[in-house]
């Protein structure tokens, strides 16, 4: 066992070599670190220190969930249309008109010779389903049932519901990115959870409600305020969020819609200096706002955002310039982050917040400062212990532990991961992991030396021997944390994180550098009894 | 340099005859942890519950409790909970979950800013909706579930049944008496705590795993020492090692305990505690169990391992 073959000994120096480099940037830090920098050429200077995590720098993770039930409404509603379509340039007038159901239409048309007719073009309605990922799925859009006595059921397949779903998060996902951070330095981290899920964590955040206020879907629309004696099936009762509140009514047509902005600017009225977004309409957009205002001269036409109707300006003079300004009792940062919305588009679904965790960056630093503390406070009592207990073999115990911090931090960098706050806790118990490695052949060595053995005999069967429990019983509780990284989320991740790589460290640790460093001493000294 | 040595080189406790007194005491305590938790319940965080946590601390001198409360009980918010949180400065809010859904829940935010912004900065703000609160139970649970199952797995083929039927029993009886410890000290359960619980479940079979490594050891090369005197010489034999190892983890958590900050207190308390009842159970459950559960001398070792046991040995002589 003491013949270590130089080429062992120099593949473990180049690791431990190798990791002292890659933790250089996270143990000196981005501003030491630059000191260096300007010394050495480029490709030499290792990169990526280990991330915090939002409850030690300080930020908002929230979680939203896409609002499935107000998808597939909109699903149903175009299906409506579509099948309207059909039917009216087939000149087929169905009994009792298009039926919305939950999760698709239905119809009856009573006449034989009609249905035979339009069901072929019914069916053309159904498309393959296509997936990002998978190219063709092999599944169908819609499923038409034929439930006899004339009626015709058109249900919308879970394939085609998801991978809307699928499609509407991941362009959610790039309008989010614009909305959050238009200046790209925020460094958000946004993405998908499961299906129909989105995280967003955008660090040194400080108030949630700058995120969420840009996390509406963002769908503006013009349309006019209903006049008294209008057909009801053609207006709607909104919320009204000026002068007041209340409710207002609208009709529901449509003049113009936000998707024929060009621009849209947060400025003061001139009249008024109140904060208000100015916007602009594309050529389509400037036409029909152009023929809306010219027609109808005196009269309300309502802003609708949302679903909300945030101000009803009376028209006073044709706007054919097709530019404009939204008022409705804006604070500027409302009408920033409005003019921010309707300059990224609106999303295709809307959003539920379902978690939401802010860390104020002064919790974050006291954080940080008590972990420290506490890491050196057990550092310190762990070395005293441990040198009281075993001496100059508990300097070599510390040693071991130093690298094997170093080893921990190196494979963090490497891998990208990022520290978090159970994530300490867990380099903390790491320590009590490495030591035990050392207490563990340490025993053994003393045992073997009390029964009568020599001192190299018991240095060599002690090292043996507690190898193999240090494998089993690490094995097991590297099972307990891989699971725990399985199963966890956010910060408890963290800890799952480093104590797993903890423990495959002390293994790495206690196999090599361990074994070296004794077999040194023993070379050194020749003694004749261990002291332990 | 004279060393410290806490548990002299001779010692002869005996381990298996004191299972008279441990057995009782385990399944006592085992009967109050259950009892406590039906009775008391645990402290469920919102993570486990769903609501909103607001930590505040005053832009002046100290905060006004009672103001505080006055306020967020005008706020028609539910129940509202209001507690100083470490320094005189600070307040913790604790909301209910609302009835309205999630849609109502990212409401509470809005209203507490608007009443506190002013007077208070927010340090930390945590809104878990019902849904994805019942989801961090399922997961948890499931996680705990999983770590048992698949360390029993692994143990079974590491060593004889009986080890693993053992090394869970003494696993359960950790996990039955961590649970009452939270319904007793009513320390916040929460996501860290799932945490905790796996390391303390990970450690105590670390634990244990040690102890068995030596009985099978043991096992092997006395083939004519009963089972009672074989499992009192393994615990002797691996005591120093046991009381070393635990110290140095129990050092650790102290110090973190007391400087790591009021949010991993309660996590380091609980695997405190785990850690004492873990290296408790390994010495004083899972190996006296194993009597019952019918290892016998001679038996029990398979031929594989026997040669294993033999390369060991004759590497040890080379």
């Amino acid at each position: 066992m003491f013949r270590q073959s130089t080429l062992k000994s120099v593949l473990i120096a180049f690791t431990l070599f190798f990791a002292a480099y890659v933790s250089l940037p996270t143990i000196l830090g981005p501003d030491r670190m630059k000191a260096i920098t300007g010394m050495l050429p480029s490709f030499l200077v290792p990169k990526g220190a280990i991330k915090l995590g939002l409850d030690l720098r300080g930020g908002v993770h929230v979680m939203l969930e896409t609002d499935k039930a107000g998808l597939s409404r909109d699903l149903v509603r175009q299906l409506q249309e579509d099948v309207r379509r059909v039917l009216r340039t087939e000149r087929v007038a169905p009994t009792g008109g298009i039926v919305a159901q939950s999760r698709g239409v239905s119809f009856r048309v009573t006449d034989a010779a009609a249905r035979t007719r339009i069901l072929p073009k019914i069916q053309e309605l159904s498309v393959p389903v296509s997936n990002a990922v998978l190219g063709n799925t092999g599944q169908r859009s819609l499923e038409v049932i034929d439930l006899g006595d004339g009626l015709i059921q058109l249900v919308i397949t879970d394939a085609e519901l998801n991978e809307r779903i699928r499609r509407a998060v991941d362009q959610s996902i790039e309008i989010f990115r614009r909305r959050i951070d238009p200046e790209g330095v925020k460094e958000p981290s946004i993405q998908r959870q499961g299906l129909d899920r989105i995280v967003v964590q955008v660090p040194g955040a400080q108030n949630s409600k700058e995120i969420t206020d840009v996390l509406q879907p963002g769908k503006l629309e013009f349309r006019m305020v209903s006049e008294p004696g209008a057909n009801p099936a053609e207006i709607e009762t909104l919320p009204y969020t000026d002068e007041g509140g209340g409710t207002i009514q609208v009709e529901r047509r449509v003049l113009v819609r936000g998707e024929d902005l060009t621009s849209a600017e947060p400025t003061f009225d001139q009249r008024t200096g109140e904060p208000v977004v100015s916007f602009r309409f594309n050529v389509k957009g400037a036409q029909a706002f152009a023929k809306v205002t010219t027609e109808n001269v005196g009269k309300p036409f309502a802003i609708i955002l949302d679903n909300k109707v945030i101000s009803a300006p009376r028209i006073i003079s044709p706007i054919t310039q097709g530019q404009g300004q939204i008022s409705g009792r804006f604070t500027v940062e409302r009408a920033n982050a409005l003019s921010i919305l309707l300059r990224s588009g609106a999303l295709p679904a809307s959003f539920t917040l379902v978690e939401e965790r802010t860390v104020g960056a002064g919790l974050g630093a006291d954080s940080i400062d008590a972990a420290v503390v506490a890491s050196i406070v057990s550092l310190v009592a762990v070395s005293i212990f441990t040198l009281a207990t075993y001496g100059v073999f508990g300097i070599i115990a510390l040693v071991a532990l130093t690298v094997n911090f170093m080893l921990l931090i190196a494979l963090m960098a490497l891998l990208g991961s990022t520290l978090t706050l159970p994530g300490i806790a867990g380099i903390v118990l790491t320590l009590a992991i490495a030591v035990d490695s050392n207490v563990l052949i340490y025993e053994r060595i003393r045992e073997e030396q009390a029964a009568g053995r020599s001192a190299i005999s018991s240095l060599d069967s002690g090292f043996t021997r507690a190898l193999a429990t240090i494998l089993d019983a690490n094995i097991t509780s590297f099972l307990a944390s891989a699971i725990l990284y399985l199963v966890g989320t956010g910060a408890v991740k963290g800890f799952a994180v480093t104590t797993s790589l903890g423990i495959a460290t002390t293994i790495f640790t206690a196999f090599t550098l361990t074994r070296m460093m004794v077999a040194a001493w023993y070379r050194w000294f020749k003694p004749k009894s261990v002291p332990i | 340099m004279k060393l410290l040595r806490l548990v002299p080189d001779n010692t002869r406790f005996g381990f298996m005859r004191f299972r008279r007194v441990s057995f009782p005491l385990s399944a006592l305590l085992s009967i109050v942890s259950v009892v406590t938790f039906l009775w008391l319940g645990m402290n469920v965080g919102i993570d486990f519950k769903g609501g909103t946590v607001v930590e505040l601390q005053a832009r002046g001198d100290r905060a006004n409790i009672a103001q505080v409360r006055e306020t967020a009980s005008g706020l028609n918010l539910g129940d509202v909970e209001v507690q100083e949180f470490g320094s005189p400065r600070e307040v913790i809010l604790r909301v209910g979950l609302q009835e309205g859904g999630d849609a109502a829940q990212a409401q509470v935010v809005t209203k507490l800013r608007n009443a506190f912004e002013a007077a208070y900065e927010f340090r930390r703000v945590e809104v878990v909706g019902p849904r994805v609160s019942q989801e961090l139970v399922q997961n948890g649970t499931i996680g705990v579930l999983l770590a048992i199952m698949v360390i029993l797995v692994y143990l079974w083929f590491r060593y004889e049944w009986q080890f693993a039927v053992g090394a869970v029993i003494a696993t359960m009886h950790d996990l039955v008496l961590t649970i009452g410890f939270y319904a007793v000290t009513q320390i916040q359960f929460d996501q860290t705590s799932i945490a905790a619980i796996l390391t303390i479940i990970g450690y105590s079979l670390n634990d244990t795993v040690v102890v068995y490594d030596r009985v099978r050891e043991l096992l092997r090369k006395y083939k004519k020492i009963g089972l009672h005197e074989l499992l009192d010489l393994s615990m002797n034999s691996t005591l120093s090692r046991t009381v070393i190892t635990s110290i140095t983890a129990i050092l650790a958590l102290i110090a973190l305990a007391i400087f790591g900050g009021d949010t991993i207190q309660g996590f380091c308390l609980a695997m405190l505690f785990g850690i004492v009842v873990g290296t408790y159970s390994s010495i004083f459950v899972a190996a006296p169990i194993l009597i019952y559960l019918g290892v016998r001398v001679g038996e029990g070792v398979g031929a594989a391992a026997g040669n294993a046991d033999k390369a060991i040995n004759s590497g040890a002589t080379k």
